[in-house]
């Protein structure tokens, strides 16, 4: 039997909305908007970056911000070696989960490198900020293996 | 508590596209199927319909209402629908049964995800401001999962190359698989990576497909006079969206589902686990306390075909269907759902 002619047209898949932030993501994002990048305390006094506005065990709403540093170490991490076309990155690069200082979660951004080889677990990173940062959390623009002499 | 009894199961074979075909085209095949197990008409001749689809899916808002028309709703029916594998569309049905209000149930699960890139879809059920708009897919958080199992040496790569090489052994005889047949282990570590750690084959075929089953009380199906068998045991657990938070070498939601689906009750002879990555069939079967007296995923499982938003259904229906040969008295079967194992459930089938 004869396949019939498939019709398809490209389409966009995303949030038709806008939505308000809210105090918690709200300010953190404002943060990485002003260059800075904030968590929050858990019920435990751990610091989760990025905030969660509840803590995941105890479901307690969390308020306390802590500023935290903008290097920090790979806790895991894979290699991209085909960007997709949604991704952030059109060259080969990482993704890691990055532990800031300061903080003791941690959270999950790109890394841009030469070669997979520059990656390992445990290794500094540091972020990049956009040219404009805008209260998203791509303001982050990616994370660089930090140098050996840090520049801040 | 009631037993429930699965009566009938039926599943389409694991296209990687399929092609012109619609949702309902996908779903209707899998219906009559087991309406004519049962010897049904069509859903009026069940209490209560649930399905399980993802509308990110197909890429439009209310897109699982399409799926009804599989059914000829007229004149109305009892009906729902989860935006989860139809696994907890079953699981809905179970407590719907267990209320009283139902004594039997029809539940399917579709998706067709050839339309779009599906690890890139996925990513769109993370975190909306944090993760989303990342677009980081589900194939390199999986990747940094396994990275800790290896780095902790709690597995090595051949372990995964191993679940890959039984999987596609296993999927020789299951008519429905994408992939089968004898590969070893060493070609199989001999293939670049993919998402370093994780090579091609460490990840599920993306496939387009359906799946249906229905459950009744036992009574129910001592009246249509067909064989059965019971979930005595089922639970799902959910841990927390942040990753970070987890512990990603353990699924510490499915260890605790299990525990009160009652699966170390009884010997566990055959085990069906929805794992899209080779290492996660390790860290379930760990959870499940699952040792050499399971066979684990005698059809191949996801690893030979995942058949998004009914995989996890199927797992019921493949021990399900052990269970009426009489090939095995007692199996576990296992669902997932969001990134790194996030969402698990366990159930447990046993011979009426």
């Amino acid at each position: 039997m004869a396949q019939p002619e498939v019709l398809s047209q490209a389409f966009e898949l995303g949030f038709t909305y806008t939505r308000s932030t809210g105090p918690v993501v709200g300010k953190f994002l404002t943060g990485l908007r002003d260059r800075t990048i904030s968590g929050i305390k858990a019920s435990d006094g751990r610091v989760i970056v990025p905030p969660m506005e509840y803590d995941p065990q105890t479901a307690a709403a969390l308020t306390e911000f802590v500023e935290v540093g903008q290097q920090g170490e790979i806790v895991s991490w894979c290699w991209v070696k085909q960007p997709r076309a949604a991704h952030p990155i059109q060259q080969p690069f990482a993704w890691a989960m990055i532990r800031l200082d300061g903080a003791d979660v941690a959270m999950i951004h790109c890394v841009v490198a030469d070669a997979e080889e520059q990656l390992f677990t445990g290794a500094r990173v540091s972020a990049v900020w956009a040219d404009e940062t805008r209260g998203y959390i791509t303001d982050i623009r990616c994370f660089e293996i930090a140098g050996g002499q840090d520049s801040e | 508590m009631k037993d429930i009894a699965i009566v009938a199961f039926s599943q389409s074979d694991c296209l990687a596209r399929a092609g012109a075909a619609n949702e309902v085209e996908l779903i209707m095949p899998q219906l009559r199927a087991v309406f004519s197990q049962v010897g049904l008409n069509n859903a009026q001749d069940v209490d209560f319909v649930c399905s399980g689809s993802c509308d990110y899916l197909q890429g439009a808002a209310f897109a699982f209402v399409a799926g009804v028309d599989a059914l000829g709703a007229v004149p109305p029916i009892k009906e729902s629908h989860v935006e989860m594998d139809a696994a907890w569309a079953l699981y809905e049905s179970i407590l719907k049964i267990r209320m009283g209000q139902a004594d039997s149930a029809l539940i399917y699960g579709f998706g067709k995800s050839s339309s779009g890139e599906l690890p890139i879809v996925l990513s769109q059920q993370l975190d909306p401001y944090y993760l989303a708009p990342l677009w980081v897919d589900t194939v390199s958080l999986a990747a940094m999962q396994a990275r800790m199992l290896l780095e902790k040496e709690l597995i090595t790569e051949r372990a995964m190359a191993q679940v890959v090489a039984r999987a596609r052994m296993h999927g020789r005889n299951n008519p429905h698989a994408q992939l089968g047949g004898e590969v070893s282990v060493d070609e199989l570590l001999a293939a670049p990576t993919f998402v370093s750690p994780l090579r091609e084959s460490d990840c599920a075929p993306v496939a387009d497909g359906a799946a249906a089953m229905i459950i009744c009380t036992p009574d129910k199906a001592r009246e249509w006079g067909v064989p059965y068998a019971l979930i005595s045991g089922i639970d799902h657990r959910i841990e927390t969206h942040n990753l970070g938070m987890r512990d990603l070498t353990d699924s510490v939601s499915t260890r605790l589902a299990a525990q009160t689906a009652g699966v170390s009750r009884g010997p566990v002879e055959v085990a069906e686990v929805y794992a899209p990555f080779s290492h996660q069939e390790i860290i379930l079967g760990r959870a499940l306390g699952l040792g050499d007296e399971t066979v684990i995923n005698p059809s191949g499982g996801v690893m030979v075909g995942n058949l998004m938003m009914a995989s996890g259904l199927s797992r019921l229906g493949e021990v399900f269907r052990r269970i009426v040969s009489g090939e095995v008295s007692r199996g576990v079967a296992h669902a997932t759902s969001g990134p790194c194992l996030q969402h698990n459930l366990v159930a447990v089938l046993e011979s009426a």
